[in-house]
């Protein structure tokens, strides 16, 4: 073990361990580390990589579908494509890039710690989620091949009389792995954000980013242990004889129905969507976090509003675990106005959101990075999303839309508002600081409108073909519908989303072959990450400023701002105030602007 | 601890009043039991930062039981605290440990039984004992730097 320290010394100097790591090295450093730099990067790497197989999986159904009768693929291919798509975007991508990729990497960061609170239970996440990935992975070359119920898994279709086979197997196994991953991720994260803030660091001095990843780490502790309790009871029924959600073999002898050895479907639903339904949050709260770092720092301000955003997550967080039901509106067995008010009323806080982001660019001045762009690409695509999810929320037209493309669209829009806008962009914003290095900003620049437009080209039309009544999970469709040219322009669209993550893949070559050095503060950031080094130190910081506000290094490398903060509250004492100078800030002008170039921090 | 306390309370007073209101219109048993869940999750981990919240500021009681030993407001939930005041142990870190693998690579061949066959369990079993074994060993001499 490595105590770390920090020493009595004067001027603000905070000394973290300084010696370097002593474990063994290559493959061996990999596999044994505890640095959540390190995991964080293989924990993004892996989910990368993961969203690159499920893209190519939604190209194969968009291929399937460009013809009402498509031959590209069988039937059951189809079902398996389409499970597998959704289930390693939303499982094994979207969650895993955001809390444990980069929020491993940057939340100890952001307050100031060395590592997170556990390191080895946060090394014991990455490697679950690796094997689950992997394990749910392994269905494609099962016989029978990969689990093709739907990544909802909904009983009894889930049970073993109608999907037998290895593939369903190894899909429950698998995500049973990766909920135990998800779980000691949040508990990691809440732990270092209640015990390893740095001295002054508050909670409301925390920045936004870190709030969200709080409010997501308890967000996954209600989720993710129903959803690995509903994957035991699935497991049960279909290999161990129990009747939980079977609903086959309860007939008596005369034909009856005997409700007591009668499993439950309904009860798989209200289990999955207890997790499913906070699951979208999980999702959506991190990049919300992402933005809203990077909404500040490209406008030249603080953020406005800091603490409506932070009572707007907690807001949308607890709402959002009780609307789990409005996914079950036509099984007719649900509270209709309970769930439909609980979900409309999440469109409140989201509001406060976006007029506080709106807030924030308001007469700033403007930086349009590739980071920034994709961040304004994220406030579009899910306002886009978001307004069509309000008219879900209202059962007679959910009653309508229900199982059509129009479902399809909305979260399709939701979630690649979320995930690929917001994560894409955090990952432009913080890959100097990881690796040390840019990524080049016209390839950015191209990256982002490809995928913009191919966004609206491949979503508009679905939300169209679904008003027109065409089902989802359906491998062909009749062709006297005039549903072919929408499906056609879809297909355009989805390609130009892949094109545009082809033009990712260049960058980050670039990026490798053809170094641009970073330095520690490309952008003139605003958090704390961005004054350590790029990439930080082992326990990463050599010292740290004086915290008096909920920007710390743009206090310190502009002692002399003038004071645009939004509302009330200047020099408040509970420290939201600006920073005024003074007490052991160093000299001004260490930031260096936002034009990329490098320039090394002195010394310290 | 004050806003640790308050947030985690929170969850769990808004959860008990969904789960109360959703009891009496919904009668539906596996919601109510998982929000019931829910409002646990918020009350048993807030009332416990809430006694340590007692105990930083120098309260003498939580409720029936006295709080006597007072340990004083932590540097970070100060908002004038200076980094200096954070000086000393802040934790013990692993520099690297080969053990979460272990167990990882053990939980995998563990499930992977239940789909291929128990033999697998016997790979999966052991080495999480090892892994189990070995990392509290590494606690107990401290760890590999």
């Amino acid at each position: 073990m490595t105590d770390v320290i920090i020493p009595q010394i004067a001027s603000g100097e905070y000394a973290h361990a300084h010696e370097e790591e002593h474990g063994p090295s290559g493959l061996m450093k990999w596999i044994t580390t505890t640095d959540h730099k390190v995991i964080g990067i293989s924990y993004m790497i892996t989910s990368v990589v993961l969203f690159y197989i499920a893209g190519l999986l939604a190209l194969g159904i968009r291929v399937q579908l460009t013809t009402p009768h498509g031959t590209f693929i069988s039937f059951q291919q189809y079902n398996q494509l389409f499970t597998m798509h959704g289930s390693i975007m939303m499982y094994l991508f979207a969650g895993p890039f955001a809390f444990g990729g980069l929020a491993n990497y940057i939340v100890p960061l952001q307050v100031g710690a060395p590592d997170m609170a556990f390191p080895r239970l946060n090394a014991l996440s990455y490697w679950l989620y690796l094997g689950g990935s992997v394990m749910m992975l392994l269905g494609f070359v099962v016989a029978g091949g990969a689990a093709d119920f739907g990544w909802v898994a909904y009983a009894p279709l889930s049970t073993s009389t109608y999907t037998p086979g290895a593939g369903q197997d190894l899909w429950i196994m698998a995500l049973v792995l990766t909920g135990f991953s998800a779980i000691f991720t949040g508990v990691n994260l809440v732990a270092t954000i209640f015990y390893l803030r740095a001295p002054g660091m508050t909670m409301f001095r925390m920045p936004i980013f870190t709030w969200n990843m709080l409010v997501t780490g308890i967000l996954i502790l209600i989720a993710f242990p129903v959803l690995t309790a509903a994957l035991v009871m699935l497991f049960a029924d279909r290999h161990f004889g129990t009747k939980i959600y079977a609903v086959t073999g309860c007939h008596t002898v005369t034909g009856l129905v005997d409700i007591h050895a009668c499993g439950s479907a309904v009860l798989w639903q209200n289990l999955f969507w207890f997790f499913g339904h906070p699951e979208v949050y999980i999702l959506a709260l991190p990049y919300f976090g992402m933005v809203t770092e990077i909404f500040p720092v490209f406008s030249r301000k603080p953020v406005f509003g800091y603490k409506g955003m932070v009572f707007a997550t907690m807001t949308i967080a607890a709402l959002s675990t009780g609307v789990w039901a409005h996914h079950m509106f036509t099984t007719g067995t649900v509270l209709l106005p309970f769930f439909s008010l609980m979900s409309l009323l999440i469109a409140v806080p989201t509001g406060i959101k976006f007029f506080n982001w709106i807030g924030t660019m308001w007469r700033g001045q403007l930086v349009y990075t590739t980071p920034m762009l994709m961040s304004i690409g994220f406030l579009l695509a899910f306002l886009m999303g978001g307004v069509t999810g309000v008219m879900l929320a209202s059962p007679p037209i959910d009653f309508f839309v229900h199982t059509t493309y129009f479902v399809v669209a909305h979260f399709h829009q939701v979630l690649l508002g979320t995930a690929v806008f917001g994560g894409f962009a955090g990952l432009y914003y913080w890959y100097p600081k990881m690796f040390g290095r840019m990524l080049n900003d016209r390839l950015g620049k191209l990256h982002f409108v490809l995928l913009f437009v191919g966004f609206w080209v491949t979503y508009i039309p679905q939300y169209i073909l679904g008003l027109q009544g065409m089902p989802r999970r359906v491998a062909s469709y009749p062709s006297n519908l005039g549903w072919q040219s929408w499906n056609v322009a879809s297909t355009i669209g989805s390609f130009m989303i892949a094109a545009s993550f082809f033009v990712l893949l260049v960058n980050l070559w670039v990026s490798w072959r053809y170094p641009v050095l970073a330095g520690d503060n490309p952008w003139d950031g605003h958090t704390l990450e961005w004054f350590t080094t790029s990439p930080p130190p082992h326990h990463n910081y050599l010292h740290l400023p004086t915290i008096r506000s909920e920007r710390p290094t743009w206090d310190y490398n502009h002692p002399d701002a003038p004071n645009i903060r939004h509302g009330g509250g200047a020099g408040h004492p509970n420290g939201h105030g600006p920073y005024k100078g003074g007490d052991g800030a160093g000299p001004p002008g260490r930031g260096n602007g936002a034009t990329g170039s490098a320039r090394e921090v002195p010394a310290t | 601890m004050k806003i640790e306390s308050s947030f985690l309370l929170g969850v769990g007073t808004f959860f008990g009043i969904i789960a109360i209101s959703y009891w009496f219109t919904a009668y539906e048993d596996g919601g109510t039991m998982m929000l019931v869940g829910v409002t646990a999750l918020g009350f048993v981990p807030g009332l416990y930062y809430y006694f340590w919240h007692r105990r930083f500021n120098g309260y003498k009681y939580f409720f029936w039981g006295r709080t006597d030993r007072v340990v004083g407001t932590r540097p970070e939930d100060r908002s004038d605290a200076t980094i200096e005041e954070g000086a000393g142990v802040v934790n013990s870190f692993p520099g690297s440990s080969v053990w979460p693998f272990i167990l990882g690579s053990g939980a995998f061949a563990l499930l992977l039984a239940l789909v291929f066959g128990l033999w697998l369990a016997l790979i999966g079993a052991s080495l999480i004992l090892t892994a189990l074994v070995g990392v509290t060993a590494e606690s107990r001499r401290g760890g590999n730097h």
